[in-house]
């Protein structure tokens, strides 16, 4: 169902290479905005399309291309966010191996509409293969003359490189990642200043997700207006799914937003149902960080409506009984599932993953981890229920960067959602931690 | 600022300096410390798969810096090895996802074959076994990723083993500079 305008073309032979994406219409996008668009029309386009942020946020792409401070005479840049490190997600690492021009397409349009001279793509630094994958297609790029000096005529130029990150989830927030390029530690800023204002080396800098800057070159191609009457309301366009977990087919998958939930868990054209014909327990819909939802909860809203893969359908509810959309991280769990230990799993990520500089995440992480660890072990109290729940509380809200709620919400949704499990675990600890032992409701063994 | 360690009796190989001063060039003249990372994986790659003291202070004198600013970025990332490792070694996710679909029975399979713990080097020298948090690559879980070769799936006995004779027969390889990995590597492939 629905078109899909990013990986159209992914399976045709050679696509990684110029000649054959050319071939497919590649670098048309490019050739319009720097032969018949102003920047400005560029970002214009941008906004009428409606595109929000595909990395997790959902923030408007062309909003925040038009707060790039523009001063005459000072460097500006553009850096692509390849850091893709959320556990669940995984769709920039297959978008980037099969298809780089796309991507270096959309930097050239983006560059060009933010008046970047130098661009960066930081990719995560365990993806060395996709770095040689992107560096070729520069390269290629360059020869072609859609890179450097004086691109097809026009009188704008670029340069483009890869800078690889070493291994540390903190560098996908947007400033923790600037430091990195800049060769220090991954420390997050404070903001204000935001990097519009003050991004890499102290300039003007926009940092956007793989999949936003390549979805510029379907919205270039098609036309804003035409672009933003895909999808549902303010949900526009296409996204890239990443489903995983307790699911039949596990994949990538380019959906206009607004498809139903049941649908794209059960369809066969989709993720084809729950492995081993087993009962659908809980989904976390877009990456580790989102809160995790109960199978009635992420089928319906709670007024019975069937929920849909758009930005406000999964959080319609709020915290309360819905999630968000965030990166596409799509990771399904069936019955046999343990909440508490799934829980504790994702804490131990945060804990590892926290980059030290603020003391409610710094020791607050370590205190989930460690609080969680008890109780999925059968050592905890009821009393362990509520203290995690309250340190997710001092978390939210009380750091520099957004690592902080992304440990919080994911402890807070499990106990609201899945409390009589917990609760299980205390209770009957010597049942809890047998092998393969999950609750089914009312201390049930597997 | 000049380094304030004796200058490093180590040397970047021909090809591995070459690759240095290409990616400097990436960089604005005054802002070359971004170039910090990639040059710490092109040293790791040299001197036998793990950054020593040594091998940090011979990255600030090449560099320039200060040999503080390289420790506490080597520390910070944990792609750099801080000791010795094996021939190989076994990155093994054990975030959620992969969590889900078997890490933990991956995890003690390949410490029984190799007879290495988490955090351990086998007793041949082979493998190093270290557990690490999400790849990205959830919907082929569970994964393990050695240096750029990502193994997925292997929740059958037959691909571990796989994996494990595919890089048994790599085990004489020499650690390459990270250019010419790629070199080797896409000339496997074809």
């Amino acid at each position: 169902m629905g078109r899909k305008l990013l990986t159209e073309h992914i399976n045709v032979e050679g696509i990684e290479t110029f000649e054959v994406y050319r071939k497919h219409g590649g670098y048309r996008a490019v050739e319009k905005a720097l032969k018949t668009m102003t920047p400005d029309e560029v970002v214009d386009e941008v906004k009428k399309s409606g595109l929000r942020g595909r990395g997790g946020a959902g923030f408007p792409t062309g909003l925040k291309w038009s707060f790039l401070a523009k001063p005459e005479g000072v460097p500006r840049y553009l850096v692509c966010n390849a850091d893709e490190s959320e556990p669940g997600t995984f769709k920039d690492r297959y978008l980037m191996s099969k298809l780089p021009h796309l991507l270096i397409e959309g930097m050239i349009a983006g560059s060009y509409a933010l008046g970047a001279r130098t661009s960066y793509i930081y990719i995560r630094g365990e993806l060395l293969y996709v770095l040689r994958i992107l560096e070729k297609a520069i390269a290629e790029a360059y020869a072609a003359g859609f890179l450097g000096e004086n691109i097809l005529g026009s009188g704008y130029s670029l340069d483009l490189h890869v800078h690889p990150g070493a291994g540390a989830y903190i560098c996908g927030e947007e400033t923790a990642l600037l430091e990195s390029l800049e060769g220090k530690r991954g420390n997050p800023r404070n903001k204000p200043p935001f990097p519009a204002v003050q991004g890499l080396y102290a300039r003007p800098t926009v940092v956007n997700n793989v999949e936003s800057i390549a979805s510029v070159v379907p919205i270039l191609n098609e036309g804003g207006d035409e672009y933003a009457k895909l999808g549902v309301g303010k949900s526009t366009g296409t996204k890239l799914f990443s489903a995983c977990g307790h699911l039949n087919k596990p994949g990538i998958y380019e959906l206009e937003l607004g498809l139903p939930v049941e649908e794209f868990i059960y369809s066969d054209e989709y993720c084809g149902g729950i492995w081993k014909g087993r009962e659908l327990k809980a989904v976390v819909a877009g990456g580790s960080s989102v809160p995790i939802l109960p199978k009635e909860l992420i089928l319906k809203t709670a007024a019975g409506e069937n929920r849909l893969m758009t930005y406000e359908s999964l959080s319609d509810g709020g915290f309360v009984t819905g999630t968000m959309l965030g990166s596409g991280g799509f990771i399904a769990m069936d019955e046999t599932t343990c909440i508490v230990k799934n829980t504790w799993n994702f804490s131990r990520f945060y804990h590892h993953e926290s980059c030290g500089q603020c003391s409610p995440c710094r020791e607050g992480t370590g205190w989930l981890e460690k609080v969680l660890h008890r109780l999925e072990h059968g050592h905890g109290s009821m009393h362990d229920i509520d203290l995690v729940v309250s340190v997710a509380k001092q978390i939210e809200g009380n750091t520099i960067c957004p690592l902080g709620e992304a440990a919080a919400w994911p402890v807070a949704a499990a106990v609201r959602h899945f409390r009589d499990e917990f609760e299980w675990h205390v209770k009957h600890p010597h049942e809890a931690t047998q092998p393969g032992a999950v609750y089914r409701g009312a201390g049930v063994l597997a | 600022m000049a380094p304030t360690t004796a200058p490093s009796k180590l040397q970047f190989s021909p090809a591995g300096q070459t690759e240095i001063e290409r990616l400097l060039t990436h960089y604005p003249a005054d802002r070359s410390k971004s170039v910090l990372l990639p040059v710490l994986h092109i040293a790791q790659a040299e001197f036998g798969g793990w950054v020593s003291p040594e091998v940090q202070d011979l990255v600030a004198e090449t560099l320039g810096i200060r040999p503080i600013e390289v420790y506490e970025v080597a520390t910070f990332y944990t792609m750099y090895n801080l000791k010795p490792v094996g021939r190989h070694v076994l990155e093994i996710c054990r975030t959620g996802p992969c969590m889900l679909r078997g890490s933990d029975e991956l995890t003690a399979n390949l410490e029984r074959i190799t007879g290495a713990k988490v955090g351990e080097t086998s007793p041949d020298g082979n493998f190093t076994l270290k557990e690490v948090e999400c790849l990205a690559a959830c919907g082929f879980a569970p994964v393990v990723q050695v240096r750029e070769q990502y193994y997925e799936s292997l929740d059958t006995t037959e691909a571990v083993d796989a994996m494990l004779n595919d890089l048994r027969a790599q085990i004489h390889r020499p650690i390459l500079p990270w250019e010419m990995l790629g070199e080797v590597h896409s000339q496997q492939q074809q």
